[in-house]
């Protein structure tokens, strides 16, 4: 490992801000994730921001983005808001379990700290369940993210909450658990929180994650999620980012699937400033599948970078990958799909597309797959297209009487649908094509959920 | 009989290549022409200029539509106001759904006569009876517009939706290539049914098949940007029967 050489002033502000507060930190989580933030602030010092010369960050510059001056939020402080005005992921016809982080922090206004559901599903506060079962923390925290990007490492030094669910062996949720990150601030602020998601052998469950904005300043968000799926379990993670120009996101997300696991990721970035996903799966059992699906509809100058590295470790495992992008303005954008098949892992299948329209010379987006196979009886594939409307299905539509913005509207819901489609609670699905067909129309202004219209 | 489509002395290019070179046509109301001509002649430039599609430059004359300059309109004015082109090659559009599509179109019309949309069960029996009239599959309509359609079943789309939008002018640009003799009967009979007093068709085709079962008042044989002979009926068969090499000589003065 290379040893960095020089801290920058930002990175300098983070590790002295975690001396001071170290303490605190500790108090707040048990034994098992304090290990843990002891080697993420050492490999912070060591590694620090990623920077220019980090090919994985290439199309997304870190430096400016920390330059702002973010205040780092690391106590909570209670908000004072009416859930019912101003929460707005809010999916009326949508029968979920609810529970929410304001500012990385578990917000108690929705429910206790640790809730038991029905089927002895756990759901609460990270911190709390870190105290209440440092067994499973001892066995999963930790364990799968990898400090080798700085960010993570960062993230593991300030842990201090975020949601932690637990599918018991055998047990089946058929109601999907909605998880809001709402930022709200009055001020310039960077938020951190950790989640931790373990499905059990048998298991079955699924979460729709909905990040929000509700301020009118900056914010930067970089959060880490390690999801466990044991044998035969299956999970299903839905993501609807949907924040505002001055939004900054960092997700790092975490997949241990273990044999015959079943996981589905369906990341859509309706809106966002600078959005970076990285998804790492890691298939460390025989039989599972992992689909990793995204969407990123972006236009003025936002930015979008999805990351997804699937690693078959195992023989006889199945991934694909399908992320898909409408980029308008000056918008710009980055695909990175990396699949690695190691030595012994035969009969792997692994499939990856990504598929880009561009509606202006100005928009830009970067696709780049990455396949490093080393096994040799199995099936990949690859591909990316970037493009423009096709003009013969344009004339086509407009030729039956179909005006010309509607047509254009029509085939880029068209587009997009192959990934919302994979949503499978029809409630969300019709308020995710909603949301998405109001983008495309320009109808859904940065801050039309939002009470403060601080755009 | 009134006047609806005036075409006159048009002139086009594509890319400095003359295609048209001063093409002339009335089309009355109630009247069927039949434009026949040899691949490359310009049948399907004339056409697509009709429906407003930017394939060619036009460097000359007009095309007057029910007394209305028609280059005043884009392609889906065109439409509303009541042109049809039923297409050579119809155009896959991969997650856009017959019904949505139809749907679409067919409220769009409905605005542009200051009618309210249609009912979701209106619309549905409309969709059933026009699906009767043209024998389209009724699973294609759920399935996206033309996309892994048979060659038959896109040409029998086309006429479907023709009667679904009931044009005043329908332009069919080669409905009848790559159709067998079942599907040339059906796309013939729903051309014939959607046939009234006040609409009028265009029929391209290069071959006098299409015609045995669509009676033509007027056929025009096109022949280098040119209308060379026009003629009732019986000029088809002639065609048929000499072939092409006739006009060609004819128009070389062999």
């Amino acid at each position: 490992m290379q040893n960095k050489m020089v801290v920058s002033d930002i990175e300098r502000e983070f590790i002295d801000l975690y001396k001071e507060n170290r303490s605190m930190f500790e108090a707040k989580t048990s034994a098992p994730v304090n290990e843990v933030r002891k080697s993420g602030i050492r490999d912070f010092e060591r590694l620090g921001i990623p920077g220019k010369k980090d090919e994985n960050y290439k199309n997304t510059p870190l430096q400016p983005i920390f330059r702002n001056g973010y205040r780092k939020y690391i106590e909570q402080k209670m908000v004072e808001f009416n859930l019912a005005n101003v929460f707005q992921c809010d999916i009326p016809t949508l029968d979920t379990h609810m529970v929410l982080l304001v500012n990385g922090f578990f917000d108690k206004k929705n429910g206790d700290f640790l809730k038991e559901l029905p089927s002895g599903i756990i759901i609460g506060s990270l911190a709390a369940a870190s105290h209440e079962y440092p067994e499973l923390f001892e066995k999963h925290y930790g364990k799968y993210a990898s400090h080798k990007d700085g960010l993570v490492a960062l993230n593991s030094a300030f842990a201090q909450d975020g949601i932690f669910l637990y599918v018991p062996e055998g047990s089946v949720y058929k109601k999907p658990i909605q998880i809001v990150n709402l930022v709200m601030a009055k001020e310039d602020i960077m938020v951190q929180h950790r989640n931790l998601i373990i499905v059990e052998k048998n298991a079955e469950a699924g979460v729709i994650i909905c990040d929000h904005a509700m301020t009118p300043y900056k914010f930067l968000t970089n959060s880490v999620t390690e999801i466990y799926t044991a044998e035969n379990a299956f999970f299903d993670y839905v993501r609807v980012q949907n924040e505002h120009n001055n939004g900054v996101q960092f997700s790092h997300i975490f997949v241990n699937q273990e044999a015959n696991s079943n996981m589905t990721s369906n990341i859509m970035t309706l809106h966002g400033g600078v959005v970076r996903n990285n998804v790492n799966v890691l298939l460390n059992g025989e039989g599972a599948e992992n689909n990793s699906y995204g969407l990123y509809l972006v236009d003025r100058k936002q930015h979008v970078d999805n990351y997804i590295y699937i690693d078959h470790a195992k023989p006889n495992c199945i991934s694909n990958q399908l992320y898909k992008g409408v980029l308008d303005d000056s918008a710009t954008g980055a695909f990175n799909g990396r699949i690695l098949v190691r030595k012994d892992s035969q009969k792997t299948h692994a499939f990856q597309a990504n598929n880009n329209i561009l509606l202006t010379d100005n928009a830009k987006i970067n696709t780049k797959p990455q396949l490093e196979i080393y096994a040799d009886d199995v099936k990949c594939s690859h591909g990316a297209t970037v493009g423009q409307l096709d003009g013969e299905a344009l004339f086509y539509m407009r030729s039956r009487g179909i005006p010309e913005k509607e047509a254009r509207l029509i085939m880029m819901f068209a587009f997009a649908h192959e990934i919302i489609g994979n949503v499978k609670t029809e409630a969300l699905l019709n308020r995710i094509n909603d949301l998405v067909d109001k983008r495309l129309k320009g109808e859904l202004s940065p801050c039309d959920n939002c009470a403060m219209k601080c755009y | 009989m009134n006047s609806m489509l005036s075409i006159k002395d048009l002139r086009a290019s594509i890319e400095d290549k003359e295609i048209l070179k001063g093409i002339t046509l009335e089309v009355k109301e109630g009247e069927v022409h039949a434009i026949m001509g040899p691949n490359g002649s310009g049948k399907s430039t004339l056409a697509s200029l009709v429906a407003g599609k930017e394939l060619a430059d036009v460097t000359g004359g007009s095309i007057t539509y029910l007394g209305k300059n028609l280059f005043d309109l884009n392609p889906e004015e065109r439409s509303k106001a009541g042109i049809f082109l039923g297409f050579q090659y119809p155009t896959e559009i991969p997650g856009v759904t017959m019904v949505n599509f139809l749907k679409t179109a067919l409220n769009e019309h409905r605005k542009h006569k200051g009618l309210e949309p249609l009912s979701a069960k209106d619309f549905l029996k409309l969709l059933r009876e026009k699906k009767d009239m043209v024998e389209i599959d009724s699973k294609l309509t759920n399935r996206s517009v033309n996309a892994g359609f048979s060659g038959g079943e896109k040409k029998k789309n086309e006429i479907f939706q023709m009667a679904m939008l009931e044009p005043k002018l329908a332009i069919l640009d080669e409905t009848d290539s790559g159709l067998d003799i079942d599907a040339l009967k059906i796309v013939a009979n729903g051309v014939n049914k959607l046939k009234r007093k006040d609409n009028a068709t265009i029929i391209i085709t290069h071959y006098q098949r299409l015609l045995d079962y669509i009676i033509p008042d007027y056929v025009h044989v096109l022949f280098d940007g040119r209308i060379v002979k026009s003629g009732g009926k019986e000029l088809a068969l002639k065609l048929e029967e000499k072939g092409y090499e006739w006009i060609r000589n004819q128009v070389n003065g062999n």
